[in-house]
């Protein structure tokens, strides 16, 4: 094992984590004498999938998911304190006559938005948003206004898309290269890895080195037939990208062109959820599940995995995190790592909350009784 | 006019005062409504216009036929609610 990166001094360490839940978005402090609590709450009884906190920690936008009412965006820009309503994310009308299925499934496509699954934003301060069917929206007033990236909608290779756990298509990983906001790429479930040079003129579909092992075997490396679960970027070294596949742990050297699989990982290379250490762009963590039919921690231990070595080792950590048995799930929006590389925190779907602050060596629960958490986000 | 009013269950998230409006269709209604309250329009509405899936509007306590198009009759006086179908756990 390598030796630890040398972190930054304790005192840039994050203080607030955001925790999106099914039932309410939680802002959770560290006190003076270290300790995580809630200190706020906002939404109380709705789904929150996603919050995004701008740098700076002052702006955010959450979505939340009334399900009867539909998907809609709340804005703070006072840290977290109060929220606002702002525009959400709408499709276009549907031409008459348009067909648009899901191709596995051959039912329609809702031209709505069904989810909002993820947010990304440039140094241009555009903030980027995918949803579920598979529409990808910018605004560049912080949620004003939505105008949704025609150029992928209307492409046809988006209609291959297809479903996974949920019904449609989404877009849940959205990277904006810190370098140049123009170039953008996009982790698609199912439908692959997409790039833009120009901010969303033009569209490639690249990935090669996945492997879809649910697929029929001439179709195992079809680049827009690949289920990445999350992609995550190094901000220091934007060249390289970490990937929780459907079918394992992806690593790219090339800003998500062409892509490494991971092998012999223990105790499983299934999971949805990856962070990359801010500061040196071989360590990332993972929080795998047993398998796809089977998600669960392997033999009830809830681990994080951690590589120091841009996948060549795998460790395991799992001081602190509960004895067998254990059923706790890890969504792929519900790990992340502050902006020292210090701290890290994930939630599960049984409502618990675990912070490290040494990189994964040992971890301390914060609750084991909130509702099923579907992100986690630190505010810097 | 007919007389729109709304589920409570919308107040926690949105105002829907409760207000008449000229209209010859439940849709005409509802976009009267939505000019002088533009808030309230994808609350009860999809992206393609049509009603939610969990939102049902009534008309003199019947159920609307037209949930796409909104073409269903209204007249002055007629009563118009839009009630939401609460579930989950």
């Amino acid at each position: 094992m390598s030796s630890s990166p040398k972190p930054f001094p304790e005192d840039e360490m994050s203080s607030k984590i955001l925790v999106g839940t099914r039932k309410g978005l939680f802002i959770l402090t560290r006190d003076a004498g270290g300790a995580w609590k809630i200190s706020a709450d906002h939404f109380l009884g709705d789904p929150v999938p996603l919050v995004h906190c701008e740098k700076g920690g002052k702006r955010m936008l959450a979505s939340l998911d009334l399900g009867h009412f539909g998907t809609k965006v709340r804005r703070s820009l006072d840290g977290g304190e109060s929220f606002e309503e702002v525009e959400a994310p709408a499709y276009p009308e549907k031409p008459e006559g348009e067909i648009d299925k899901c191709p596995w499934r051959e039912i329609d496509l809702p031209w709505t938005t069904k989810l909002l699954w993820s947010f990304g934003q440039g140094s241009d301060g555009v903030v980027w948003a995918g949803t579920i069917p598979g529409g990808v929206f910018k605004t560049a007033d912080f949620g004003e206004s939505w105008t949704m990236v025609r150029s992928l909608w209307d492409d046809p290779r988006r209609k291959q898309w297809t479903g996974g756990g949920y019904d449609f298509a989404g877009v849940h990983s959205i990277l904006v290269d810190p370098r140049d906001p123009q170039q953008v790429t996009l982790g698609v479930s199912v439908g692959g890895v997409w790039k833009t040079p120009d901010a969303g003129t033009t569209w490639e579909l690249v990935g090669q080195g996945q492997r879809a092992a649910y697929n029929p075997p001439e179709l195992e490396f079809d680049l827009g037939g690949q289920d990445p679960h999350c992609i995550v970027q190094s901000p220091n070294h934007p060249e390289r990208m970490w990937m929780q596949h459907h079918c394992g742990i992806f690593r790219s050297d090339d800003a998500g062109r062409t892509w490494i699989e991971i092998e012999d990982v223990a105790p499983s290379a299934f999971g949805f959820a990856v962070a990359v250490y801010p500061i040196d762009p071989d360590t990332a963590w993972f929080v795998p599940a047993q398998k796809d039919e089977h998600r669960i921690p392997v033999d009830g231990k809830v681990v994080v995995t951690r590589t120091r070595d841009g996948g060549k080792t795998i460790e395991s950590l799992r001081n602190g995190l509960p004895e067998p048995p254990a059923f706790d799930l890890t969504f792929r929006h519900a790990l992340d790592v502050d902006n020292t590389g210090n701290c890290l925190a994930f939630g599960s779907t049984t409502g618990s909350l675990w912070v490290s602050e040494d990189q994964g060596d040992q971890w301390s629960v914060i609750s084991e009784h909130l509702p099923p958490v579907l992100c986690v986000r630190f505010l810097d | 006019m007919a007389n729109l009013s709304f589920t409570a269950n919308l107040l926690r998230h949105v105002e829907t005062p409760s207000s008449a409006h000229d209209g010859a269709t439940v849709g005409e209604v509802l976009e009267s409504y939505f000019a002088e309250h533009p808030q309230v329009r994808n609350y009860l509405l999809n992206d393609q216009g049509a009603v939610r899936k969990h939102v049902s509007i009534f008309v003199n306590g019947r159920l609307i036929a037209d949930r796409t198009r909104l073409t269903d009759p209204t007249t002055p006086h007629d009563d118009v609610f839009v009630a939401q179908a609460l579930s989950g756990g």
